[in-house]
């Protein structure tokens, strides 16, 4: 037989119940509600784009050439992918010491963490285009480098700097202190515990959180702007101008004489920046089985 | 001997978040600041007139547009944040959180420049049908701002939401009043300084968010008169001239990006402590 709870109502119950207090009901409707706009929003984006962005998307778009008869986006393509490499390049080894730092090494009443949080915070507030601003001042002027390649992902890799530190350190911090105990009572010294026992078990959190930041440097257009260009094409070397996906498709829109090709672009933002996500959440739910 | 060495890296790995900031404050200054000198602080800040080629530097307007598309924006996404995130946290079935929660994460990664072309291509038609002009403008930006907001007030307000001790709700429950009521009267009010914090970032996102806004707010550089007039924000007004700009113009234009990074300084700041202090 089935066991019941002895506060169990029926649906008839609960809409008597609704008609007693119709401001409990009221409220219901309204949160439901939210979460219905939220999602609609989300869809109708996401369906909207997809659905006039598709027949857009032409293999002409993936040529290897720019040129103005066919606004390829392959260069741009490509030039995501290089700044992405290079930003990760810096950023990952900077982001995951410092948090080994924060989590592993740092005493406690250290008086140098509160600063490195609150910079740490202040970093991650700091709007895209004063990333942009910076990086232009830094690198085009005051170093003498015009636009580069190499500038943009700087610029970005400083930006995607408190996202991996965060994602790292509570990676770390999740990581039960018997492994450390275990490791020290075989007699490892601190340096071996961390890279031999804490950071293999957290390498999926840190994972995710570098998944994340490739999202975020795939979707980047102000911080870029200024300090890589807008150059179309793949450059020679790292000290040259282009453009990434975002920016291709700002550059479309504010010619705007491509519309159907911002379109297409789109989509292919958009499917990027779906299947980064699904991947991190995916890394980050492991994790969670694991743990 | 080699863990010394390690440690004093790691530290130094630490310290590059700091330095980075103080660049940031020191390469903004040192460029933006002479210019508002030269202008004049007052002339700057207040100068309702924004005319380059005059030599005519005020940024009122500006600071203003970014003001109001920013209330707008709160108006708009903080409500529907807020009941959205007590809907997750309290209303939503398991199994449905499982596919709500990662859309409104990935609402949260696409790029704002997407943001920005569906507002073109679909928010101003709409507009444009509905109450004629151009279809750009305050409303326009501040329903697209109040939607890219959204999910950062969700996240902030969900947690603080969840970290209400449950005996809360069921105190509130075994009183005998429905599980709505003691929802919105017990647990989110103790909530409320959470909240308070999601809403102060989401400040922060709307802005300093350029490449959605200059689609959507028209960009005309003057003080709005009403909901559908056009509209331009501090960072509008830097990406739409810094490409050409020149001498005091270009100074102006990182004039304004120091006011937008002040701004910024203090509402990142206010929530820092608005979490210490929750905390």
């Amino acid at each position: 037989m089935e066991t019941k709870a002895i506060n169990n109502i029926s649906y008839k119950e609960k809409i008597k119940g609704y008609k007693k207090d119709p401001f409990s009901a009221l409220l219901l409707v309204l949160v439901v509600l939210a979460a219905v706009i939220t999602m609609g929003v989300l869809v109708s984006l996401v369906v909207y784009i997809v659905a006039k962005g598709v027949p857009n998307i032409t293999p002409e778009l993936f040529a290897w050439e720019y040129n103005t008869e066919n606004v390829s986006m392959m260069p741009a393509i490509i030039n995501t992918l290089i700044i992405t490499l290079v930003s990760l390049f810096f950023a990952v080894p900077i982001g995951i010491f410092s948090a080994i730092y924060l989590a592993e090494y740092a005493k406690r009443g250290n008086r140098f963490i509160p600063v490195v949080r609150l910079t740490t915070e202040t970093l991650a507030g700091i709007p895209s285009i004063v990333f942009g601003l910076f990086g232009y001042l830094l690198f085009n002027i005051y170093l003498g480098w015009g636009y580069s390649i190499l500038g943009g992902a700087l610029t970005l890799a400083i930006m995607i700097l408190p996202l991996i530190m965060r994602t790292t350190e509570e990676a770390l911090l999740s990581v039960s202190d018997m492994y450390r105990e275990g490791s020290f009572g075989l007699g490892a010294g601190k340096l071996r515990t961390v890279f031999r026992i804490v950071l293999p078990s957290a390498v999926p959190g840190i994972l995710s959180g570098v998944i994340l930041s490739i999202g975020r440097i795939v979707g980047e257009t102000a911080a870029l702007l200024y300090p890589a260009g807008t150059a179309p094409v793949v450059p020679s070397s790292m000290m040259e101008s282009g453009r990434t996906l975002a920016v291709h498709m700002y550059a479309l829109l504010n010619e705007g004489l491509y519309t159907e090709q911002a379109y297409a672009t789109a989509v292919v933002l958009l499917v990027l920046v779906i299947g980064i996500n699904a991947l991190s959440a995916f890394i980050a739910k492991r994790v969670g089985v694991k743990g | 001997m080699k863990e010394k060495a390690m440690q004093w890296v790691f530290l130094a790995a630490a310290s590059i978040s700091i330095l980075a900031v103080a660049l940031i404050c020191i390469f903004l200054f040192a460029n933006g600041v002479p210019a508002i000198q030269k202008i004049g602080i007052f002339n700057f800040l207040t100068g309702i007139k924004w005319k380059p080629s005059n030599e005519l530097f005020g940024i009122f307007p500006m600071i203003l547009g970014s003001i109001y598309v920013t209330a707008g924006a709160i108006i708009i996404g903080v409500p529907l944040g807020m009941l959205c995130a007590v809907f997750l946290a309290h209303f939503c079935p398991e199994k449905l959180y499982k596919i709500i929660k990662p859309a409104i994460e990935l609402l949260a990664g696409i790029p704002s420049i997407v943001y920005g072309f569906f507002g073109l291509v679909v928010l101003v038609p709409i507009m444009q049908n509905l109450f004629g002009g151009s279809g750009k403008g305050v409303l326009t930006a501040s329903i697209l701002l109040g939607i890219m907001i959204l999910p950062t007030v969700i996240g902030v307000a969900e947690a603080a939401i969840r970290a209400v001790p449950n005996t809360y709700y069921e105190g509130a429950l075994a009183l005998g009043i429905t599980h709505e009521r003691s929802v919105f009267f017990t647990v989110v009010p103790a909530a409320k300084q959470g909240i308070f914090a999601g809403v102060v970032l989401g400040i922060g996102r709307a802005i300093g968010e350029t490449m959605a806004v200059i689609m959507v707010a028209g960009n005309q550089a003057i003080i709005p008169t009403g909901l559908f007039s056009g509209v331009r924000t501090l960072t509008a007004n830097i990406v739409m001239e810094m490409g050409y700009a020149a001498d005091l113009h270009r100074e102006a234009l990182l004039g304004t990006a120091v006011v937008l990074f002040v701004f910024i300084l203090i509402i990142n700041l206010s929530f820092s402590f608005l979490k210490r202090r929750d905390s």
